[in-house]
């Protein structure tokens, strides 16, 4: 098994500036570039740490706000592709049907591929509510505009012999011609997030790596249970391989118990600040079907939804801001112990969901520092991400 | 191209639309809103005393079908100049409001034909403030209260609780706003070339706005008398946005009183 440190690169000092809305709208005056350039550099130095250990990397984007610095998953990439020597470097993910020119998406993404020497996985994203502001584009048709900047993107990584045109419903090239070309060919392995059924059966047809994020032991394995579905309606032999099924869980991890616990607390904040959006921003036109928006208005100006915790055998505990760190655990939504305890609740979950070759961990979280992220990537680098990677290829070994 | 009129429902080509057809006399073909129109709305009765009205409901709100090719507001312009050849309307008076009375200038650009009289009441469509200021109010990033407030000078229509609909409502809601995403998302609510064109429209043209508009001002109605040759403006008291919501009686009746003189 693969574990690839994860960090939305959060500044938390801005997440009581308005308990209504960390989205948007809220102005960047709560942001001093000061303590956020020390915070760039903090998240980089730990990715490069990671690297050491033997972890891989993945990083994401959001925009206008507080919750994620990372406006630019490319950005951030360029700089690990040539300050990392081993890591693979996913980025999870480019919003593509929202960027306003895929061609330089490709561009980018092939530079970086070429400077990592071949290491670039590209995750290839809706994105969620809050992001379509930010590029002032419609969330209308936004799967449409996808896939059409999907085809884009590949055709021009795996087009050798000139340049070619493009006269789409949405993008027009007179001339596509990207220099360089991807290091690894036809083109870097291709990813995407799904939090629901709709997406699933186009990444299966392209046996493209699927992940979900946080979703707890049921809706893990029904979406992995779906996948290898269509992967078998598209005619691809054998079992999907487990490196195309990857789980983002919360990692905290420590020498005892109750240190776990503390910084599992620090990790949450996560989860506690992740949705904390005006209704709007939550809405915009076309972004969930009719049935989705009318049961997302009926709930507008109520406390913020969250996700219901639920155990492996569907006992219900609750909303998550009220769980504790062990009922979080018990949800799948949190690894948090000792490197033991850790390495049993991953095992025991991938087990459960079907399997999965990948564990995106988010080893920082919340408000979880530098000190504590970094003696805790250490620890799970030592003790636990070798026997999660013999796991993996015995688990490999009985599935061939 | 195929017409027929069934149960509200009425076909135009691939397209099939909900429509409702009321009253007899000339006819007059109305524009909804953004945010759609109620086949029981006030406003119709008013009007149906004088005129044979026809209210569809723009491909894509209501139960009307979108067909995929349909991204501009130039194909619902297209569709109703269709609409009104199909129907064998030699003369409409067109009443378009807001992003219908856009609707109704796209037609009217295009050609007067079949067009007697055009009224546009609080319409969208043109820009006139300049690049760091929006003309219309951004529905989509005030919260809902806060649009309904904005929308209406009556109180109880600014307090009228979304979440109280029922669930064919909001569905009908959802399309309307993102049928108002597809169309006028950006350039918002406007096409930066519409104020230009604006010389082409020969028929008699009447602007209409209420009188507490605070979503587009009257100032942006004076705009668009500017802009087409002997346009009229006029207002309707104690209303905000939608006038034939607040005041229909008094819109009906002066839209009468403008296609008739």
């Amino acid at each position: 098994m693969r574990v690839w440190h994860f960090s939305e690169e959060p500044y938390p000092a801005a997440w009581s500036a308005n308990p209504d809305n960390l989205r948007v709208s809220l102005p960047n005056s709560n942001i001093d570039p000061v303590k956020a350039a020390d915070l760039y550099h903090r998240y980089l130095d730990e990715w490069l740490l990671a690297d050491d250990l033997g972890f891989d990397i993945f990083a994401n984007e959001h925009h206008s706000t507080p919750t994620c610095m990372t406006a630019s998953v490319n950005l951030i990439l360029a700089i690990l592709a040539r300050q990392t020597r081993k890591a693979r470097l996913l980025g999870l993910g480019l919003p593509i049907g929202i960027r306003t020119d895929p061609l330089r998406v490709a561009e980018e993404l092939a530079m970086i591929d070429v400077i990592s020497r071949g290491r670039l996985e590209m995750g290839f994203i809706k994105g969620v509510p809050y992001e379509f502001s930010a590029a002032n584009r419609s969330p209308v048709r936004i799967m449409d505009r996808f896939w059409e900047a999907h085809d884009l993107i590949i055709k021009a990584m795996s087009t050798h012999d000139g340049a070619f045109s493009w006269e789409g419903e949405y993008f027009h090239y007179r001339s596509v011609n990207i220099w360089p070309r991807p290091w690894q060919q036809p083109h870097p392995p291709v990813w995407s997030s799904v939090g629901s059924m709709h997406n699933v059966r186009n990444m299966a047809i392209r046996g493209y790596t699927m992940a979900t994020f946080i979703n707890g032991w049921q809706k893990s394995r029904d979406l992995f249970t779906e996948y290898r579905k269509h992967w078998a309606l598209a005619g691809h032999a054998g079992p999907v391989p487990l490196d195309r099924f990857a789980y983002l869980g919360m990692v905290a991890i420590a020498s005892t118990q109750a240190e776990a616990e503390r910084r599992g607390q620090l990790v949450r904040g996560y989860l506690e600040t992740n949705a904390t959006a005006y209704d709007q921003h939550k809405n915009p036109p076309g972004f969930w079907s009719a049935g989705d928006s009318a049961r997302l208005i009926k709930m507008f100006g109520k406390p913020h939804p969250t996700m219901t915790v639920t155990t492996r055998d569907g006992q219900k505990l609750g909303p998550v801001a009220q769980c504790s760190i062990a009922d979080m655990v018990a949800g799948g939504l949190m690894f948090c112990g000792t490197p033991d305890q850790v390495y049993e609740q991953i095992v025991t979950f991938a087990d459960a969901v079907g399997g999965f070759g990948n564990l995106l961990m988010m080893g920082q979280g919340g408000r979880l520092g530098h000190e504590d992220t970094e003696d805790s990537l250490k620890l799970f680098g030592r003790e636990v991400l070798p026997r999660l990677k013999a796991y993996g290829a015995q688990k490999a070994l009985e599935a061939a | 191209m195929s017409e027929s009129v069934v149960n509200g429902s009425y076909k135009l080509g691939e397209v099939s639309i909900d429509l409702t057809v009321r009253g007899s006399g000339p006819a007059l073909l109305f524009l909804h809103p953004e945010i759609g129109i109620e086949t029981d709305a006030p406003l119709i009765d008013a009007l149906a005393r004088e005129w044979q009205v026809h209210v569809p409901a723009h491909p894509g709100f209501g139960g009307s079908e979108l067909p995929r090719w349909m991204s501009e507001v130039d194909d619902l312009a297209y569709f109703y100049l269709d609409y009104l050849a199909a129907q064998n309307i030699e003369r409409a008076v067109v009443v378009g409001s807001s992003f219908g009375g856009w609707i109704a200038a796209e037609m009217a650009i295009r050609s007067c034909e079949r067009i007697s009289h055009l009224v546009l009441a609080g319409a969208a469509g043109i820009k006139v403030a300049d690049r760091e200021h929006r003309d219309f109010v951004d529905m989509f990033t005030v919260s809902m209260a806060e649009l309904n407030a904005l929308s209406y000078e009556d109180p109880m229509l600014a307090r009228r609780d979304i979440r109280e609909l029922d669930e064919a409502a909001l569905t009908q809601l959802h399309r309307n706003r993102e049928a108002t995403g597809l169309f006028a998302w950006s350039p918002y609510m406007h096409h930066p070339k519409l104020r230009q064109r604006l010389h082409r429209i020969v028929a008699p043209t009447l602007v209409l706005w209420g009188s507490n508009d605070r979503i587009v001002s009257a100032d942006y109605g004076r705009a668009w008398c500017a802009g087409i040759p002997g346009a009229q403006f006029d207002q309707i008291a104690n209303s905000g946005h939608y006038p034939h919501i607040e005041q229909p009686a008094s819109f009906a009746a002066r839209v009468t009183a403008f296609a008739k003189a």
